[in-house]
Protein backbone atom coordinates (compact mmCIF):
# COMPACT_ATOMS: atom_id res chain seq x y z
CA UNK A 1 0.00 0.00 0.00
CA UNK A 2 1.03 3.57 -0.58
CA UNK A 3 3.11 4.78 2.39
CA UNK A 4 1.43 8.19 2.54
CA UNK A 5 -2.00 6.61 2.62
CA UNK A 6 -0.91 4.22 5.36
CA UNK A 7 0.39 7.14 7.41
CA UNK A 8 -2.84 9.07 6.91
CA UNK A 9 -4.96 6.11 8.01
CA UNK A 10 -2.78 5.59 11.09
CA UNK A 11 -3.08 9.23 12.09
CA UNK A 12 -6.83 9.19 11.46
CA UNK A 13 -7.40 6.14 13.69
CA UNK A 14 -5.44 7.65 16.59
CA UNK A 15 -7.17 11.01 16.10
CA UNK A 16 -10.64 9.43 16.16
CA UNK A 17 -9.78 7.37 19.25
CA UNK A 18 -8.46 10.42 21.11
CA UNK A 19 -11.31 12.72 20.01
CA UNK A 20 -14.31 10.40 20.20
CA UNK A 21 -15.06 10.54 23.96
CA UNK A 22 -14.67 14.30 23.99
CA UNK A 23 -16.87 14.68 20.92
CA UNK A 24 -19.66 12.73 22.59
CA UNK A 25 -19.34 14.78 25.79
CA UNK A 26 -19.42 17.98 23.72
CA UNK A 27 -22.56 16.61 22.03
CA UNK A 28 -24.46 15.83 25.22
CA UNK A 29 -23.39 19.16 26.76
CA UNK A 30 -25.62 21.06 24.32
CA UNK A 31 -28.75 18.93 24.83
CA UNK A 32 -31.76 21.11 25.41
CA UNK A 33 -33.29 18.84 28.06
CA UNK A 34 -31.56 17.46 31.11
CA UNK A 35 -30.97 14.02 29.67
CA UNK A 36 -27.99 11.97 28.57
CA UNK A 37 -28.78 11.59 24.87
CA UNK A 38 -26.54 11.52 21.83
CA UNK A 39 -26.89 12.79 19.14
CA UNK A 40 -28.10 15.90 21.02
CA UNK A 41 -31.73 16.94 20.78
CA UNK A 42 -32.09 20.65 20.27
CA UNK A 43 -29.27 23.07 21.00
CA UNK A 44 -28.69 25.03 24.15
CA UNK A 45 -25.72 26.62 25.87
CA UNK A 46 -27.63 26.81 29.15
CA UNK A 47 -25.41 24.15 30.77
CA UNK A 48 -22.34 26.26 30.08
CA UNK A 49 -24.01 29.27 31.69
CA UNK A 50 -24.78 27.07 34.68
CA UNK A 51 -21.06 26.70 35.50
CA UNK A 52 -21.06 30.40 36.35
CA UNK A 53 -24.61 30.96 37.61
CA UNK A 54 -25.17 27.90 39.79
CA UNK A 55 -23.66 28.72 43.23
CA UNK A 56 -22.30 25.19 43.77
CA UNK A 57 -20.49 24.93 40.44
CA UNK A 58 -19.25 28.51 40.63
CA UNK A 59 -17.82 27.96 44.11
CA UNK A 60 -16.06 24.80 42.90
CA UNK A 61 -14.66 26.65 39.87
CA UNK A 62 -13.33 29.47 42.05
CA UNK A 63 -11.85 27.01 44.57
CA UNK A 64 -10.07 25.15 41.76
CA UNK A 65 -8.69 28.30 40.14
CA UNK A 66 -7.45 29.75 43.44
CA UNK A 67 -5.84 26.44 44.38
CA UNK A 68 -4.18 26.07 40.96
CA UNK A 69 -2.91 29.67 40.88
CA UNK A 70 -1.42 29.55 44.38
CA UNK A 71 0.05 26.04 44.23
CA UNK A 72 1.65 26.64 40.80
CA UNK A 73 3.21 29.85 42.16
CA UNK A 74 4.58 28.01 45.19
CA UNK A 75 5.90 25.22 42.95
CA UNK A 76 7.80 27.80 40.87
CA UNK A 77 9.15 29.44 44.04
CA UNK A 78 10.56 26.06 45.10
CA UNK A 79 11.87 25.11 41.66
CA UNK A 80 13.54 28.41 40.70
CA UNK A 81 16.19 28.69 43.45
CA UNK A 82 16.82 24.95 43.30
CA UNK A 83 17.41 24.82 39.56
CA UNK A 84 19.47 28.03 39.73
CA UNK A 85 21.68 26.53 42.43
CA UNK A 86 22.15 23.31 40.44
CA UNK A 87 23.14 25.36 37.38
CA UNK A 88 25.41 27.82 39.20
CA UNK A 89 27.24 25.51 41.60
CA UNK A 90 29.13 22.26 41.31
CA UNK A 91 27.48 20.27 44.07
CA UNK A 92 26.61 16.74 42.97
CA UNK A 93 24.96 15.88 46.29
CA UNK A 94 22.40 18.66 45.70
CA UNK A 95 20.95 16.50 42.93
CA UNK A 96 19.24 14.60 45.75
CA UNK A 97 16.79 17.50 45.88
CA UNK A 98 16.17 17.33 42.16
CA UNK A 99 15.34 13.64 42.65
CA UNK A 100 13.01 14.51 45.55
CA UNK A 101 11.26 17.05 43.34
CA UNK A 102 10.70 14.55 40.55
CA UNK A 103 9.72 11.59 42.77
CA UNK A 104 6.07 12.56 43.49
CA UNK A 105 5.44 12.77 39.76
CA UNK A 106 6.94 9.37 38.91
CA UNK A 107 5.37 7.40 41.76
CA UNK A 108 1.68 6.48 41.61
CA UNK A 109 -0.22 9.61 42.81
CA UNK A 110 -2.13 7.75 45.50
CA UNK A 111 1.16 7.35 47.41
CA UNK A 112 1.86 11.08 47.63
CA UNK A 113 -1.79 11.63 48.50
CA UNK A 114 -1.76 9.10 51.32
CA UNK A 115 1.57 10.37 52.67
CA UNK A 116 0.23 13.91 52.84
CA UNK A 117 -3.04 12.71 54.39
CA UNK A 118 -1.21 10.97 57.25
CA UNK A 119 1.11 13.96 57.63
CA UNK A 120 -1.64 16.61 57.88
CA UNK A 121 -3.71 14.35 60.14
CA UNK A 122 -0.73 13.85 62.46
CA UNK A 123 -0.20 17.63 62.64
CA UNK A 124 -3.90 18.09 63.39
CA UNK A 125 -4.55 20.45 60.49
CA UNK A 126 -6.32 17.90 58.26
CA UNK A 127 -8.89 19.59 56.03
CA UNK A 128 -7.50 23.15 56.23
CA UNK A 129 -7.72 24.66 52.71
CA UNK A 130 -4.09 25.88 52.74
CA UNK A 131 -2.81 22.33 53.15
CA UNK A 132 -4.06 21.60 49.64
CA UNK A 133 -1.95 24.48 48.27
CA UNK A 134 1.25 23.05 49.77
CA UNK A 135 0.27 19.50 48.80
CA UNK A 136 -0.30 20.46 45.15
CA UNK A 137 2.87 22.55 45.05
CA UNK A 138 4.94 19.55 46.17
CA UNK A 139 3.05 17.19 43.88
CA UNK A 140 3.61 19.37 40.79
CA UNK A 141 7.03 20.92 41.56
CA UNK A 142 8.43 18.50 38.96
CA UNK A 143 7.00 20.54 36.08
CA UNK A 144 8.66 23.93 36.74
CA UNK A 145 11.76 22.03 37.88
CA UNK A 146 12.05 20.26 34.53
CA UNK A 147 11.25 23.31 32.37
CA UNK A 148 13.57 25.58 34.40
CA UNK A 149 16.45 23.08 34.32
CA UNK A 150 16.00 22.97 30.55
CA UNK A 151 15.95 26.77 30.49
CA UNK A 152 19.21 27.02 32.42
CA UNK A 153 21.01 24.53 30.18
CA UNK A 154 19.97 26.63 27.18
CA UNK A 155 21.74 29.75 28.52
CA UNK A 156 24.92 30.54 26.67
CA UNK A 157 27.52 30.69 29.44
CA UNK A 158 29.64 33.21 27.54
CA UNK A 159 26.86 35.78 28.01
CA UNK A 160 27.01 35.28 31.74
CA UNK A 161 30.80 35.38 31.72
CA UNK A 162 30.78 38.61 29.74
CA UNK A 163 28.53 40.19 32.35
CA UNK A 164 30.77 38.94 35.16
CA UNK A 165 33.90 40.23 33.42
CA UNK A 166 32.33 43.66 33.23
CA UNK A 167 31.97 43.56 36.99
CA UNK A 168 28.42 42.36 37.55
CA UNK A 169 27.92 40.39 40.74
CA UNK A 170 25.73 37.29 41.08
CA UNK A 171 22.62 39.27 41.90
CA UNK A 172 23.00 41.64 38.96
CA UNK A 173 23.72 38.80 36.55
CA UNK A 174 20.66 36.98 37.80
CA UNK A 175 18.40 39.99 37.37
CA UNK A 176 19.69 41.38 34.08
CA UNK A 177 20.84 38.29 32.17
CA UNK A 178 19.58 35.04 33.62
CA UNK A 179 15.99 35.87 34.54
CA UNK A 180 15.06 37.40 31.17
CA UNK A 181 16.53 34.38 29.39
CA UNK A 182 14.67 31.79 31.43
CA UNK A 183 11.39 33.72 31.64
CA UNK A 184 9.67 31.65 28.89
CA UNK A 185 10.61 28.45 30.72
CA UNK A 186 9.38 29.88 34.00
CA UNK A 187 6.04 30.82 32.45
CA UNK A 188 5.60 27.40 30.82
CA UNK A 189 6.51 25.65 34.07
CA UNK A 190 3.86 27.71 35.86
CA UNK A 191 1.30 27.01 33.13
CA UNK A 192 1.92 23.25 33.18
CA UNK A 193 1.58 23.13 36.96
CA UNK A 194 -1.53 25.35 36.83
CA UNK A 195 -3.40 23.21 34.31
CA UNK A 196 -2.52 19.93 36.04
CA UNK A 197 -3.49 21.28 39.46
CA UNK A 198 -6.82 22.42 38.02
CA UNK A 199 -7.52 18.83 36.96
CA UNK A 200 -6.03 17.00 39.93
CA UNK A 201 -8.36 14.80 41.96
CA UNK A 202 -6.74 12.33 44.36
CA UNK A 203 -4.36 14.61 46.30
CA UNK A 204 -7.02 17.31 46.68
CA UNK A 205 -9.59 14.71 47.67
CA UNK A 206 -7.39 13.06 50.30
CA UNK A 207 -6.24 16.34 51.85
CA UNK A 208 -9.27 18.63 51.73
CA UNK A 209 -11.97 16.41 50.19
CA UNK A 210 -14.38 16.89 53.08
CA UNK A 211 -14.00 20.65 53.45
CA UNK A 212 -13.34 22.11 50.00
CA UNK A 213 -14.99 21.05 46.76
CA UNK A 214 -12.73 21.56 43.75
CA UNK A 215 -14.21 21.00 40.30
CA UNK A 216 -12.87 17.45 39.78
CA UNK A 217 -14.16 16.51 43.26
CA UNK A 218 -17.52 18.08 42.46
CA UNK A 219 -17.77 16.22 39.13
CA UNK A 220 -16.99 12.91 40.83
CA UNK A 221 -19.48 13.52 43.64
CA UNK A 222 -22.13 14.47 41.09
CA UNK A 223 -21.29 11.38 39.02
CA UNK A 224 -22.15 9.12 41.96
CA UNK A 225 -25.68 10.49 42.16
CA UNK A 226 -26.33 10.23 38.46
CA UNK A 227 -25.94 12.44 35.47
CA UNK A 228 -26.28 16.22 35.22
CA UNK A 229 -25.48 18.01 31.94
CA UNK A 230 -23.29 20.55 33.77
CA UNK A 231 -20.74 17.75 34.19
CA UNK A 232 -20.46 17.60 30.41
CA UNK A 233 -20.18 21.36 29.96
CA UNK A 234 -17.55 21.67 32.72
CA UNK A 235 -15.51 18.86 31.12
CA UNK A 236 -15.51 20.62 27.75
CA UNK A 237 -14.70 23.91 29.48
CA UNK A 238 -11.62 22.26 31.06
CA UNK A 239 -10.51 20.75 27.75
CA UNK A 240 -10.78 24.23 26.26
CA UNK A 241 -8.69 25.80 29.04
CA UNK A 242 -5.96 23.16 28.64
CA UNK A 243 -5.95 23.52 24.84
CA UNK A 244 -5.77 27.31 25.15
CA UNK A 245 -2.86 27.25 27.64
CA UNK A 246 -0.81 24.74 25.64
CA UNK A 247 -1.52 26.59 22.38
CA UNK A 248 -0.20 29.77 23.97
CA UNK A 249 2.93 27.93 25.11
CA UNK A 250 3.34 26.58 21.57
CA UNK A 251 2.74 30.03 20.09
CA UNK A 252 5.19 31.93 22.32
CA UNK A 253 7.61 29.18 23.26
CA UNK A 254 9.27 26.20 21.70
CA UNK A 255 6.97 23.29 22.54
CA UNK A 256 8.97 20.49 20.84
CA UNK A 257 12.06 21.66 22.70
CA UNK A 258 10.21 21.82 26.03
CA UNK A 259 9.15 18.22 25.48
CA UNK A 260 12.74 17.17 25.05
CA UNK A 261 13.10 17.28 21.29
CA UNK A 262 16.51 18.88 21.03
CA UNK A 263 19.62 17.53 19.44
CA UNK A 264 21.71 15.66 21.96
CA UNK A 265 24.74 17.82 21.18
CA UNK A 266 23.23 21.03 22.53
CA UNK A 267 21.92 19.61 25.77
CA UNK B 1 31.00 33.19 35.49
CA UNK B 2 31.90 29.56 35.59
CA UNK B 3 30.22 26.88 37.63
CA UNK B 4 32.04 26.62 40.89
CA UNK B 5 31.63 24.67 44.09
CA UNK B 6 29.96 26.57 46.93
CA UNK B 7 32.64 28.08 49.19
CA UNK B 8 30.89 30.16 51.82
CA UNK B 9 27.90 29.27 53.88
CA UNK B 10 26.03 32.08 52.12
CA UNK B 11 26.44 30.24 48.82
CA UNK B 12 24.01 27.64 50.11
CA UNK B 13 21.33 30.25 50.85
CA UNK B 14 19.27 29.70 47.66
CA UNK B 15 19.02 26.03 48.49
CA UNK B 16 17.46 26.49 51.94
CA UNK B 17 13.86 27.19 50.95
CA UNK B 18 13.48 24.45 48.28
CA UNK B 19 15.33 21.92 50.44
CA UNK B 20 13.23 22.72 53.51
CA UNK B 21 9.97 22.50 51.55
CA UNK B 22 10.85 19.19 49.92
CA UNK B 23 12.08 17.62 53.15
CA UNK B 24 9.24 18.86 55.35
CA UNK B 25 6.40 18.24 52.90
CA UNK B 26 7.64 15.22 50.98
CA UNK B 27 10.26 13.28 52.96
CA UNK B 28 8.51 13.70 56.31
CA UNK B 29 5.00 12.75 55.03
CA UNK B 30 6.51 9.80 53.22
CA UNK B 31 8.23 8.65 56.41
CA UNK B 32 5.03 9.25 58.41
CA UNK B 33 3.22 6.96 56.01
CA UNK B 34 5.85 4.24 56.43
CA UNK B 35 5.62 4.61 60.23
CA UNK B 36 1.81 4.40 60.17
CA UNK B 37 2.04 1.15 58.21
CA UNK B 38 3.47 -0.44 61.38
CA UNK B 39 0.89 1.12 63.73
CA UNK B 40 -1.97 -0.69 65.38
CA UNK B 41 -5.47 0.11 64.22
CA UNK B 42 -8.05 1.27 66.77
CA UNK B 43 -11.79 1.13 66.31
CA UNK B 44 -13.35 4.28 64.86
CA UNK B 45 -10.63 5.20 62.43
CA UNK B 46 -7.84 5.92 64.91
CA UNK B 47 -4.49 4.26 65.25
CA UNK B 48 -1.85 4.10 67.96
CA UNK B 49 1.94 4.05 67.59
CA UNK B 50 3.18 0.49 67.75
CA UNK B 51 5.35 -1.91 65.83
CA UNK B 52 3.13 -4.62 64.44
CA UNK B 53 3.45 -6.53 61.22
CA UNK B 54 -0.18 -7.57 60.93
CA UNK B 55 -0.89 -4.88 58.31
CA UNK B 56 1.66 -6.54 56.08
CA UNK B 57 0.43 -9.98 57.14
CA UNK B 58 -2.86 -9.28 55.39
CA UNK B 59 -1.00 -9.38 52.07
CA UNK B 60 -0.80 -13.13 52.41
CA UNK B 61 -4.54 -13.59 51.83
CA UNK B 62 -5.86 -14.97 48.54
CA UNK B 63 -8.03 -11.86 48.18
CA UNK B 64 -5.01 -9.60 48.23
CA UNK B 65 -3.08 -11.88 45.89
CA UNK B 66 -6.02 -11.63 43.49
CA UNK B 67 -6.06 -7.81 43.66
CA UNK B 68 -2.31 -7.61 43.13
CA UNK B 69 -2.37 -10.09 40.26
CA UNK B 70 -5.20 -8.21 38.57
CA UNK B 71 -3.51 -4.79 39.02
CA UNK B 72 -0.24 -6.03 37.54
CA UNK B 73 -1.95 -7.83 34.66
CA UNK B 74 -4.05 -4.76 33.81
CA UNK B 75 -1.00 -2.46 33.91
CA UNK B 76 1.00 -4.84 31.68
CA UNK B 77 -1.83 -4.97 29.13
CA UNK B 78 -2.16 -1.18 29.09
CA UNK B 79 1.61 -0.76 28.66
CA UNK B 80 1.88 -3.27 25.82
CA UNK B 81 -1.14 -1.92 23.91
CA UNK B 82 -0.02 1.71 24.32
CA UNK B 83 3.55 1.12 23.19
CA UNK B 84 2.44 -1.08 20.27
CA UNK B 85 0.23 1.75 18.96
CA UNK B 86 2.26 4.75 20.11
CA UNK B 87 5.65 3.65 18.77
CA UNK B 88 4.79 3.56 15.05
CA UNK B 89 2.51 6.57 15.53
CA UNK B 90 5.20 8.69 17.21
CA UNK B 91 7.71 7.63 14.57
CA UNK B 92 5.41 8.90 11.81
CA UNK B 93 4.73 12.04 13.84
CA UNK B 94 8.43 12.92 14.02
CA UNK B 95 8.60 12.57 10.23
CA UNK B 96 5.80 15.13 9.80
CA UNK B 97 6.18 18.87 9.39
CA UNK B 98 6.86 20.96 12.48
CA UNK B 99 3.41 22.51 12.23
CA UNK B 100 1.66 19.12 12.26
CA UNK B 101 3.83 18.04 15.18
CA UNK B 102 2.91 21.09 17.24
CA UNK B 103 -0.82 20.67 16.65
CA UNK B 104 -0.60 17.05 17.77
CA UNK B 105 1.53 17.92 20.80
CA UNK B 106 -0.96 20.57 21.94
CA UNK B 107 -3.87 18.11 21.60
CA UNK B 108 -2.00 15.30 23.38
CA UNK B 109 -0.94 17.58 26.24
CA UNK B 110 -4.52 18.79 26.64
CA UNK B 111 -5.78 15.22 26.96
CA UNK B 112 -2.90 14.19 29.22
CA UNK B 113 -3.67 17.00 31.63
CA UNK B 114 -7.36 16.07 31.80
CA UNK B 115 -8.67 14.93 35.13
CA UNK B 116 -9.20 11.18 35.51
CA UNK B 117 -12.71 12.13 36.60
CA UNK B 118 -13.38 13.73 33.23
CA UNK B 119 -11.88 10.83 31.27
CA UNK B 120 -13.98 8.40 33.29
CA UNK B 121 -17.10 10.46 32.73
CA UNK B 122 -16.42 10.78 29.00
CA UNK B 123 -16.01 7.03 28.52
CA UNK B 124 -19.00 6.22 30.70
CA UNK B 125 -21.00 8.45 28.34
CA UNK B 126 -19.51 6.83 25.26
CA UNK B 127 -20.29 3.36 26.61
CA UNK B 128 -23.77 4.25 27.90
CA UNK B 129 -26.97 2.91 26.37
CA UNK B 130 -28.65 6.25 25.66
CA UNK B 131 -25.72 8.31 24.36
CA UNK B 132 -23.18 5.67 23.54
CA UNK B 133 -21.33 4.30 20.58
CA UNK B 134 -23.86 1.48 20.14
CA UNK B 135 -26.37 4.08 18.90
CA UNK B 136 -24.06 4.68 15.94
CA UNK B 137 -23.92 0.96 15.22
CA UNK B 138 -27.73 0.78 15.39
CA UNK B 139 -27.99 3.73 13.01
CA UNK B 140 -25.61 1.94 10.65
CA UNK B 141 -27.78 -1.16 10.82
CA UNK B 142 -25.11 -3.31 12.46
CA UNK B 143 -27.00 -3.77 15.73
CA UNK B 144 -30.67 -4.12 16.56
CA UNK B 145 -30.76 -2.41 19.96
CA UNK B 146 -28.39 0.04 21.67
CA UNK B 147 -26.83 -1.45 24.80
CA UNK B 148 -24.59 -0.40 27.66
CA UNK B 149 -20.96 -1.53 27.41
CA UNK B 150 -20.21 -0.92 31.07
CA UNK B 151 -19.40 -1.82 33.76
CA UNK B 152 -16.87 -4.31 32.54
CA UNK B 153 -13.25 -5.16 31.98
CA UNK B 154 -13.28 -3.94 28.37
CA UNK B 155 -14.47 -0.49 29.46
CA UNK B 156 -11.74 -0.20 32.13
CA UNK B 157 -9.01 -1.34 29.73
CA UNK B 158 -10.12 0.98 26.91
CA UNK B 159 -10.27 4.04 29.15
CA UNK B 160 -6.90 3.27 30.72
CA UNK B 161 -5.30 2.89 27.29
CA UNK B 162 -6.89 6.23 26.38
CA UNK B 163 -5.47 7.85 29.51
CA UNK B 164 -1.97 6.41 29.05
CA UNK B 165 -1.70 6.94 25.27
CA UNK B 166 -0.70 10.66 25.32
CA UNK B 167 1.80 9.88 28.08
CA UNK B 168 3.33 7.05 26.04
CA UNK B 169 3.62 9.22 22.92
CA UNK B 170 5.24 12.08 24.86
CA UNK B 171 7.73 9.71 26.52
CA UNK B 172 8.71 8.22 23.14
CA UNK B 173 8.78 11.55 21.31
CA UNK B 174 12.25 12.85 22.38
CA UNK B 175 13.99 9.54 21.62
CA UNK B 176 12.39 9.27 18.19
CA UNK B 177 13.03 12.91 17.27
CA UNK B 178 16.72 12.51 18.04
CA UNK B 179 17.00 9.32 16.05
CA UNK B 180 19.69 9.60 13.41
CA UNK B 181 17.82 9.91 10.06
CA UNK B 182 20.78 8.50 8.12
CA UNK B 183 20.05 5.06 9.61
CA UNK B 184 16.88 4.64 7.62
CA UNK B 185 18.35 6.35 4.57
CA UNK B 186 21.12 3.77 4.51
CA UNK B 187 18.58 0.97 4.69
CA UNK B 188 16.54 2.54 1.88
CA UNK B 189 19.62 2.98 -0.29
CA UNK B 190 20.35 -0.71 0.16
CA UNK B 191 16.88 -1.49 -1.15
CA UNK B 192 14.77 -2.04 2.00
CA UNK B 193 11.11 -1.00 1.88
CA UNK B 194 10.05 1.69 4.42
CA UNK B 195 8.13 -0.93 6.44
CA UNK B 196 11.08 -3.33 6.46
CA UNK B 197 13.43 -0.48 7.39
CA UNK B 198 11.14 0.40 10.29
CA UNK B 199 11.00 -3.12 11.71
CA UNK B 200 14.58 -4.19 10.91
CA UNK B 201 16.43 -0.96 11.69
CA UNK B 202 14.40 1.48 13.83
CA UNK B 203 12.82 -0.99 16.25
CA UNK B 204 16.07 -2.86 17.10
CA UNK B 205 18.01 0.41 17.37
CA UNK B 206 15.55 1.66 19.99
CA UNK B 207 14.88 -1.53 21.92
CA UNK B 208 16.19 0.03 25.16
CA UNK B 209 13.88 3.01 24.69
CA UNK B 210 10.96 0.67 24.06
CA UNK B 211 11.77 -1.32 27.20
CA UNK B 212 12.09 1.83 29.33
CA UNK B 213 8.83 3.22 27.94
CA UNK B 214 6.99 -0.03 28.67
CA UNK B 215 8.08 0.18 32.31
CA UNK B 216 7.18 3.89 32.63
CA UNK B 217 3.71 3.34 31.17
CA UNK B 218 3.30 0.31 33.44
CA UNK B 219 4.00 2.44 36.54
CA UNK B 220 1.70 5.17 35.17
CA UNK B 221 -1.11 2.62 34.70
CA UNK B 222 -0.55 1.25 38.23
CA UNK B 223 -1.48 4.73 39.49
CA UNK B 224 -4.92 4.78 37.88
CA UNK B 225 -7.43 4.96 40.73
CA UNK B 226 -10.73 6.33 39.38
CA UNK B 227 -11.29 4.59 36.04
CA UNK B 228 -11.67 1.09 37.61
CA UNK B 229 -14.20 2.59 40.04
CA UNK B 230 -16.24 4.46 37.46
CA UNK B 231 -16.15 1.90 34.63
CA UNK B 232 -15.57 -1.45 36.34
CA UNK B 233 -17.11 -3.78 38.89
CA UNK B 234 -15.55 -4.27 42.35
CA UNK B 235 -13.54 -7.23 41.03
CA UNK B 236 -11.85 -4.79 38.62
CA UNK B 237 -10.54 -2.61 41.43
CA UNK B 238 -6.80 -2.13 41.39
CA UNK B 239 -4.35 -1.70 44.27
CA UNK B 240 -4.62 2.10 43.99
CA UNK B 241 -8.41 1.93 44.37
CA UNK B 242 -8.14 -0.34 47.41
CA UNK B 243 -5.63 2.02 49.05
CA UNK B 244 -8.07 4.93 48.67
CA UNK B 245 -10.95 2.75 49.83
CA UNK B 246 -9.15 1.56 52.98
CA UNK B 247 -7.91 5.06 53.85
CA UNK B 248 -11.14 6.99 53.34
CA UNK B 249 -14.11 4.62 53.56
CA UNK B 250 -12.86 1.77 55.77
CA UNK B 251 -10.85 4.19 57.96
CA UNK B 252 -8.03 1.68 58.16
CA UNK B 253 -5.00 3.94 57.73
CA UNK B 254 -2.36 1.41 58.81
CA UNK B 255 -3.47 -1.15 56.22
CA UNK B 256 -3.78 1.54 53.51
CA UNK B 257 -0.27 2.73 54.38
CA UNK B 258 1.11 -0.81 54.23
CA UNK B 259 -0.39 -1.30 50.77
CA UNK B 260 1.03 2.07 49.67
CA UNK B 261 4.51 1.12 50.90
CA UNK B 262 4.20 -2.10 48.92
CA UNK B 263 3.17 -0.13 45.81
CA UNK B 264 6.17 2.19 46.30
CA UNK B 265 8.51 -0.79 46.43
CA UNK B 266 7.11 -2.23 43.19
CA UNK B 267 7.29 1.17 41.45
CA UNK B 268 10.78 1.97 42.74
CA UNK B 269 12.09 -1.42 41.66
CA UNK B 270 10.70 -0.82 38.18
CA UNK B 271 11.89 2.80 37.95
CA UNK B 272 15.33 1.59 39.04
CA UNK B 273 15.20 -0.96 36.24
CA UNK B 274 14.33 1.85 33.79
CA UNK B 275 17.34 3.89 34.89
CA UNK B 276 19.51 0.82 34.49
CA UNK B 277 18.16 0.18 31.00
CA UNK B 278 18.47 3.88 30.13
CA UNK B 279 22.06 4.16 31.32
CA UNK B 280 23.20 1.58 28.83
CA UNK B 281 24.15 3.33 25.62
CA UNK B 282 21.55 3.19 22.89
CA UNK B 283 22.84 1.18 19.95
CA UNK B 284 22.46 4.05 17.50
Amino acid sequence: MNARLLKFIGFAIVAVFMALPLAVVAGVSVNEKQSLIFPPQGFSLAWYAQIFTDPGWRAALIASIVLAALSAALAVLIALPLSWFLWRRIAPWANVFRLLGVAPFILPPVITALGLLTFWATLGVYGQPWTAVISHAIFFVTLPLVTLSLGFTSIDRSLVEAAATMGADDRTVLRTVVLPLILPYLVSGYAFAFVLSLNEYIVAYMTVGFTVETLPIKIFNALRYGYTPTMASVSIFFVAIAALVFSLIARFGDLPRLLGAMRSDDS
Amino acid sequence: MRREPPRHLADYAPLTFPAAMLVVFFVVPFSTMIAVSFFRRQQGGFYTPDLVLENYGRFLSTFFAGVLGFSLMLAVMVAVICVAIAFPFTYLLTKSSRRVQIVWLVCLLSILSLSEVIIGFAWSTLFSRTAGITNLLVAAGLMAEPEALLPGFGAVLTAMVYQAMPYTILVLYPALVRLDPTLLEAARTLGASPLRGFFDIIVPALRNTIMATLIMVFVFALGSYLLPQILGRPQHWTLSVHITDQAIYQSNMPFAAAMAVFLVLISLALVGLTLLVGSRREAT
